[in-house]
C-alpha cells in the first residue's frame, strides 16, 4: 500500500491535467453516496458497529482493480495536518476528517479516484478529472460503483433508490459538479445575474471548499441538488449544458472586457502580478485572488499559457495544511503568510511581466499609429 | 471575521444569491449548526437576514410533530432523534418512518419516485415491482370503466408476478 507521502509528493492529475474548456472549468467532479443494507448509519452507529461497518467495506474497496497500490489508511492514524492536506485536495471532506474511530480513506494513487468510509455515509465515492469531464468523471465512477455491487449488498429501495443518510442524496446518491473559474463575469458584474439563473434551474452554486465556503479566487462550484426523480443522464446532461453556458458567457465577457476597457484588465492582471512577484508577506484570501488574475492574464495572452497550469498548481500548494506539510512543522498564521509569499516569488521567478501591448494588437485594440 | 449572529469568530462562510445580489454571511460554529448550515441544500439565508423566523431558519428536513415515540425496529431511531440530528439512523427508517419521508421529500427533489440506476442484482426485481405498479394503475382504469373481461385478465397477471416475486422476497431490501 503506498504512504501518504508518496501519495502527496505528486500533484494529482487533475490539478495539473489539461482538460477540455481548462481556461474556464478547472475540474469536474462526481460523487456517489452508498450504504450497507442492515448496518446502521455511520453517524448513528455504536464504535463497534463503525468497526465492523469498515471490515466489510475496507476489503471490498482494496480489491478493486482502480484500487491496485493505492493508498488506504484509517483517519485517526493520520496526523490532523496530513487530514487537513486531504482536505485541500479535495480528497477528503472536512466532514470525514472530523470522523473519528472507524472511517477511513483509501484513494487511487493518482488521485483520481477517492473513498471515504464511513464518512456521512458507509460510502462516498469521488473521481476528479481536470477540464470539462463530468460524463468521464462519471463513467469512471460507475465502473468502480458495479464492482463493488459485486461483493457489497447496498441499501437499496424500489421507489427511493439508494437509500442515504440523509433524505436530501436519495435516490441516485449522485452529486455532479464543475468548478469554474468567473474573473470576468466577476470583473464585469454580471455574475449575480448568471449564477441567479444557475439557481433557478435548480442548481446549487457554492464556493472553493463545497457547502459553506466563501467564493475565493472567482472560483464557484456548480452542482445538481435533486438526486431523486431524474435519472443520472439527465441530472449529468442538464449540469453540461448549463456549464457550457456559463463558460461561454465568461469567454464573452473576458472578449468584451478586453474590447471595451482594456486599460482595467491590464491594470489588475499588472497589478496581481506585481504583488504576487514581490510580496513578502501574503494571505490566503488575497494570493487566490491575485492568482485568479495572473490565470486570467495567461488565457488572454498577456502572459504565456504555462501560467495557467502553475496557477492551479499554486491554488493548492499555498493552502495552509500544504503550507506546514511543505517546511515539516507547525507554523503560526504569520509564518505561514511568509512561506506562502515565498513559494509564490520562487514559483513565479522566471515569469516574464504582463506583455500589455502585444495583446492589445492580437485583439485589434491597438490604435493604428499611422492614424495618429 | 465575525459571526453575523453571535459576533463570536465566524468559521463558516456562506456566499448565497438573494433576489439576483450575492450576500455573505460569515457564522461561528455553534450557529451555523443552529441554523442547519451543514446540509447540503443550503438553507434560507434571505429569510434569516429579513428575520421572517428569528432565532430558526426553514431547514431542509421540516419538524414533525407526531409520532415521537415510534421506534425504528432496526436501529432504535425515533422522530425526535431525526429533528435532532436531521439524519436518519439506518436504510430501515425509511419504511418504518414511511409517511413522514413523503412530506419531507415534496419539494426536495426533482420527483419522488428512483427512475436511475438499479443495482445488477436488484434489476429482475426492479423491472418486476414497475411493471407490478403499471398492471395495477391498468386495473384501476378497467374496473372503473367497467371492463371486467380486461380486469380478469391483468389480475391473474398480477397475482402470478406477486407469487414470482415472494417466493424470492429475501432478495428484497
Amino acid at each position: 500500500m503506498m504512504r501518504f507521502t508518496t501519495l502527496i509528493k505528486n500533484p494529482a492529475d487533475w490539478m495539473t491535467g489539461e482538460g477540455a474548456d481548462n481556461a474556464v472549468v478547472l475540474t469536474s467532479r462526481i460523487r456517489l453516496a452508498r450504504n450497507l443494507r442492515g448496518e446502521p448509519f455511520p453517524g448513528w452507529a455504536k464504535k463497534e458497529q463503525r468497526r465492523q461497518t469498515l471490515e466489510i467495506l475496507r476489503p471490498a474497496v482494496e480489491n478493486l482493480p482502480c484500487m491496485k497500490d493505492a493508498f488506504s489508511q484509517e483517519l485517526d492514524d493520520l496526523s490532523s495536518v496530513q487530514k487537513q492536506v486531504l482536505v485541500e485536495r479535495h480528497l477528503i471532506s472536512r466532514e470525514h476528517a472530523a470522523r473519528g474511530e472507524g472511517s477511513a480513506a483509501v484513494i487511487e494513487r493518482r488521485q483520481s479516484i477517492a473513498l471515504m468510509l464511513n464518512e456521512e455515509d458507509h460510502l462516498r465515492m469521488q473521481a476528479i478529472r481536470p477540464g470539462m469531464s463530468l460524463r468521464a468523471a462519471y463513467e469512471s465512477l460507475a465502473a468502480v460503483d458495479e464492482e463493488l455491487e459485486q461483493s457489497l449488498e447496498l441499501a437499496f429501495d424500489h421507489d427511493l433508490g439508494y437509500l442515504t443518510t440523509c433524505p436530501t442524496n436519495l435516490g441516485t446518491g449522485l452529486r455532479a459538479s464543475s468548478m469554474l473559474h468567473l474573473p470576468a463575469l466577476v470583473l464585469s458584474d454580471q455574475i449575480g445575474q448568471v449564477l441567479q439563473a444557475v439557481n433557478k434551474i435548480g442548481l446549487a452554486v457554492r464556493g472553493l471548499y463545497g457547502e459553506g465556503t466563501e467564493s475565493l479566487g472567482n472560483l464557484f462550484q456548480i452542482s445538481n441538488q435533486s438526486t431523486l426523480g431524474e435519472s443520472e443522464e439527465t441530472i449529468l446532461r442538464r449540469l453540461e449544458r448549463v456549464i457550457a453556458q456559463v463558460a461561454t458567457h465568461e469567454r464573452n465577457a473576458r472578449d468584451k472586457l478586453l474590447e471595451d476597457d482594456p486599460e482595467m484588465v491590464s491594470d489588475k492582471i499588472g497589478r496581481a502580478y506585481g504583488v504576487l512577484r514581490h510580496a513578502w508577506i501574503i494571505d490566503s484570501k488575497e494570493a487566490l485572488n491575485h492568482l485568479s488574475l495572473l490565470r486570467l492574464g495567461g488565457d488572454l495572452g498577456f502572459l504565456p499559457q504555462e501560467t495557467v497550469k502553475s496557477c492551479d498548481a499554486l491554488l493548492m500548494d499555498i493552502q495552509p495544511a500544504h503550507l506546514q506539510l511543505h517546511s515539516g512543522r507547525k507554523l503560526t498564521p504569520e509564518e505561514r503568510d511568509q512561506i506562502r509569499a515565498e513559494i509564490v516569488r520562487s514559483r513565479l521567478q522566471t515569469l516574464e511581466a504582463p506583455d500589455i501591448r502585444s495583446t492589445r494588437k492580437k485583439n485589434g485594440n491597438d490604435p493604428d499609429p499611422e492614424i495618429l | 471575521m465575525d459571526c453575523d449572529i453571535c459576533g463570536k469568530k465566524a468559521k463558516v462562510h456562506l456566499t448565497q444569491l438573494v433576489g439576483g445580489q450575492i450576500k455573505k454571511i460569515a457564522l461561528c460554529d455553534d450557529c451555523a449548526k443552529e441554523k442547519g448550515v451543514t446540509d447540503p441544500t443550503g438553507f434560507a439565508l434571505a429569510e434569516m437576514l429579513l428575520g421572517k423566523t428569528p432565532g430558526k431558519v426553514v431547514a431542509p428536513v421540516p419538524p414533525v410533530v407526531q409520532g415521537f415515540g415510534r421506534r425504528c425496529p432496526e436501529c432504535g431511531f425515533t422522530l425526535d432523534d431525526l429533528r435532532r440530528i436531521r439524519r436518519f439512523g439506518c436504510a430501515g427508517c425509511y419504511t418504518t418512518f414511511k409517511e413522514e419521508v413523503n412530506q419531507m421529500l415534496r419539494g426536495m427533489h426533482k420527483g419522488s419516485k428512483h427512475c436511475g440506476k438499479v443495482p445488477a442484482g436488484l434489476m429482475e426485481l426492479h423491472e418486476r415491482t414497475q411493471r407490478l405498479e403499471e398492471l395495477r394503475g391498468r386495473l384501476d382504469q378497467a374496473i372503473t370503466s367497467e371492463n371486467y373481461e380486461e380486469a380478469a385478465g391483468l389480475r391473474d397477471e398480477i397475482r402470478q408476478i406477486e407469487i414470482k416475486t415472494s417466493t424470492r422476497s429475501t432478495e428484497r431490501p
